[in-house]
């Protein structure tokens, strides 16, 4: 199975720059301030998270800090799936 | 060290408002009847500020008997919309016709489409109820979310957030609007050898928010030039009627009151103004802040928003490209 990262990875070479490979983005690249993601990115985003990860993004969890950037995206989905697990158990 | 003057104000925007109609006529004059070579104008009347002031131009160019207004309500408009727009036909003295657009927008389904839209993320809408579009506002994140308000027949309102689908299938099917618009507007610019003008002001026309072959779509835009501020003291100067002047900015497309700043810029068109000629100038984000009784870092966030919009409005403004430029003839030049 890819780790979240690499499929955070997939995602925005798939959906953020179309497929385009000779981008290079890093971890650390805003995606706002790139101009990668608009607010229709946002919510196709939010629904790739909810979809492949199975977590509930709440209307809080919508800041940059969570979400603008792979390594953002990364730490946050981590967090929020062990969130989960924990709830669980 | 001498103390600094000529701080940042509301004043920079300040027109010489006599001056600037006369230019904008010339404009006018020129455009439509020696570049276009057509006959008058035609304007689109929505009874707001930006459409008053680009008939009453016209008129100020071209005379009353050059200019026709026209009225298209549809089943979602506001019944303020065709009254105020009367008044200022009247005011100017020019021919009008009136064009309820609901036939054709049921015939291309745009009330079922964006209310199916809707369905997806509120399963109990039905056409008794109405509904607007909504963005978060840049205080709460500077991710802007589009969410969809709907008041039920009883009168409940509720706020959801939209899916991306949603929201682009619900964007799609209300362009309609603009996009039958201008169609009627053309219909009477072909009929009677006039242009069609635009009404965008710089707000509009610089950040996008406009429909691409909607209401984006003009023979001449006379006041895109013009921040909103100034617009509103053209309008004052053209005598357009004091209601028109005190009417709050609505985008009327919605079936609830929808306001300009709700629905896109965020902020009220004056404080929006002064930030667009701050970016525009290159304006240090802590002088507006100041200006505006805002903090520095709600101006910057406002500033990376007008980058967002922009970005939009480069695609919308894009002319079609094509491979290669083409030539003309001999002949043609």
């Amino acid at each position: 199975m890819m780790s979240i990262e690499a499929q955070v990875r997939q995602y925005v070479t798939d959906r953020l720059l179309f497929g385009r490979s000779d981008v290079v983005v890093d971890g650390e690249t805003s995606f706002l301030e790139s101009g990668l993601i608009d607010s229709t990115g946002v919510l196709e985003l939010v629904a790739f998270l909810e979809e492949t990860f199975k977590i509930k993004v709440e209307d809080e969890d919508l800041i940059p800090a969570n979400l603008d950037s792979i390594n953002a995206l990364t730490r946050f989905i981590q967090a929020k799936s062990e969130a989960l697990a924990h709830s669980r158990t | 060290m001498g103390e600094k003057t000529n701080r940042f104000s509301a004043d920079h925007l300040r027109l010489d408002a006599g001056a600037e109609a006369a230019r904008i006529a010339t404009f006018i004059r020129d455009a439509v009847l020696t570049t276009l070579r057509r006959k008058g104008v035609v304007v689109g009347l929505s009874g707001g500020i930006d459409s008053s002031t680009v008939a009453a131009l016209a008129v100020r160019a071209l005379g009353a008997d050059r200019v026709i207004g026209l009225f298209m309500p549809e089943s979602d408009s506001s019944d303020d919309s065709l009254r105020l727009g009367q008044l200022l036909a009247e005011k100017l003295g020019i021919r009008t016709f009136t064009e309820d657009i609901s036939g054709i927008l049921r015939g291309a389904e745009c009330y079922r489409r964006r209310d199916e839209a809707i369905r997806t993320v509120v399963p109990e809408y039905h056409s008794g109820y109405k509904s607007k579009l909504v963005l978060s506002s840049l205080d709460s994140s500077e991710f802007r979310i589009s969410y969809v308000v709907v008041q039920s027949p009883a009168g409940e309102q509720r706020k959801v957030r939209l899916t991306a689908e949603a929201f682009l299938a619900l964007v799609a099917a209300t362009n309609f609007k603009q996009r039958t618009r201008k169609m009627m507007e053309y219909y009477y610019a072909d009929r009677f050898q006039y242009a069609v003008a635009g009404t965008p002001n710089r707000l509009e026309y610089d950040l996008g928010f406009f429909v691409k072959n909607g209401d984006g779509s003009a023979d001449i835009k006379p006041i895109a030039h013009l921040y909103k501020s100034q617009v509103y003291q053209l309008a004052a100067s053209l005598g357009v009627p004091k209601e028109i002047l005190d009417r709050p900015p609505t985008t009327d497309t919605y079936s609830l009151p929808q306001s300009q700043e709700e629905f896109y810029f965020s902020l009220p068109y004056d404080q929006m103004d002064l930030c667009l000629y701050g970016k525009t100038h290159r304006i240090p984000a802590s002088e507006i802040a100041e200006a505006l009784g805002k903090r520095e870092d709600q101006v910057e966030r406002v500033y990376r928003d007008i980058d967002a919009k922009r970005a939009v409005a480069h695609y919308l403004l894009m002319e079609p490209l094509l491979v290669e430029p083409i030539k003309k003839t001999a002949a043609e030049t």
